[in-house]
């Protein structure tokens, strides 16, 4: 659900980063924390445990200009990846204008992954929405580490409905705004179409 | 105003409508700041001292607040809280559900009270709720840039825009 302020001519939607547990979607939000130019972006806040595990959410204001005199700004919000914190997952997903799916390539992780995107889909679910209908991309990320998936068998798992993909390694900032201008796009796109444009 | 698709446009006149109701709302209160924000984290106006606050972050903490507050309140059996005190050394913060979308917030010290502070927000919580089923009942007709204005103008994005937009 965008926000259109007419009168300050600003547009502010909403980016989700899903994902199972340990998956990169805090490592992504700090990479683009520390490469972005200050000017482009608020504070990073973290609502973590003491083990630096995401709590409730983590939330980073971003300004990535303007389009025809609109000042365009992204919010970016983490969900907590554990099994059991389903509740806060649904209240942050509420209101996404688009979500990016990171996905923990290793192949202990890829049961933690379809769990995870079967929670998306039924959390959107509830919410009357549905994955095919959001802008989403997925995010392959730890393409770095030696036991991974193979990205097609990732694919025929995952991306369900052909969603822009990236491999990504987020402790390097691979692949993180690349995600991230993907996503920003579609959202865009989406926005405009809604707008009758 | 409120899309179909959920998405919502704030005209000039409407912001400033609601910035003036703030302002009123701050006066009475003797409070610091007050602003409004969706039930997403965004704000929609905000008056009084609130441009020395960091209201980005504040507004999406509040709304995280208000919604874990909310989820508390189904699993005791309520349909919902309708307001949240936060009380620190020198000063505090209430925040308070206006309508089912929109959260108010409002920064205050001890040159005022939670009682005077939630006796104003009712009355301000009742003339933004009002505020708001107006602007839906005048959407068609208003004065300022209407939806159609809006919608040409983002017609006239093209791809190129949202590309040379996102140099990132």
């Amino acid at each position: 659900m965008s926000f259109i302020n007419y009168a300050a001519r600003e547009i502010n939607c909403k980016l989700v980063y899903y994902g199972p547990g340990l998956c990169g979607k805090t490592t992504n939000l700090q990479q683009i924390y520390a490469r972005i130019e200050p000017a482009a972006r608020g504070k990073l806040i973290s609502l973590s445990t003491e083990a630096e595990r995401t709590l409730f959410f983590d939330f980073l204001p971003l300004d990535l200009g303007t389009i025809r005199g609109f000042k365009t700004r992204f919010h970016l919000y983490t969900v907590p990846g554990q099994v059991f914190y389903d509740a806060s997952r649904k209240l942050i997903l509420k209101g996404a204008d688009g979500v990016v799916f990171v996905a923990d390539s290793q192949i202990e992780r890829m049961e933690s992954n379809l769990e995870s995107w079967e929670n998306l889909e039924g959390n959107l679910n509830e919410q009357g929405q549905t994955l095919k209908a959001l802008p989403h991309v997925i995010q392959y990320n730890k393409r770095d580490l030696p036991n991974v998936v193979a990205v097609d068998e990732m694919q025929a798992a995952l991306n369900e409905h052909s969603a822009p993909w990236f491999e990504a390694c987020a402790t390097r900032g691979v692949g993180v705004f690349e995600t991230l201008k993907a996503s920003a796009k579609l959202v865009l796109t989406d926005l405009k179409k809604k707008m009758g444009g | 105003m409120e899309t179909s698709a959920g998405d919502l446009i704030l005209f000039a006149r409407e912001e400033q409508r609601l910035v003036a109701l703030l302002e009123r709302l701050c006066q009475e209160a003797k409070a610091h700041a007050a602003f409004l924000i969706d039930r997403n984290g965004r704000l929609i106006a905000g008056s009084g001292r609130a441009a020395d606050l960091d209201t980005t972050s504040l507004a999406s903490l509040a709304a995280g607040g208000m919604a874990a507050t909310g989820g508390m309140a189904q699993l005791v059996g309520e349909r919902g809280f309708t307001g949240l005190v936060l009380e620190g050394d020198r000063s505090h913060l209430y925040l308070a559900i206006v309508t089912d979308g929109l959260i108010l917030v409002v920064h205050f010290d001890r040159t005022s009270s939670v009682g005077l502070v939630r006796f104003r927000v009712k009355g301000a919580s009742d003339e933004i709720g009002r505020a708001f089923a107006a602007m839906a009942e005048q959407s068609p007709a208003r004065a300022d840039a209407g939806p159609t204005e809006l919608q040409a103008q983002f017609a006239q994005i093209t791809d190129e825009d949202i590309e040379n937009l996102l140099s990132i």
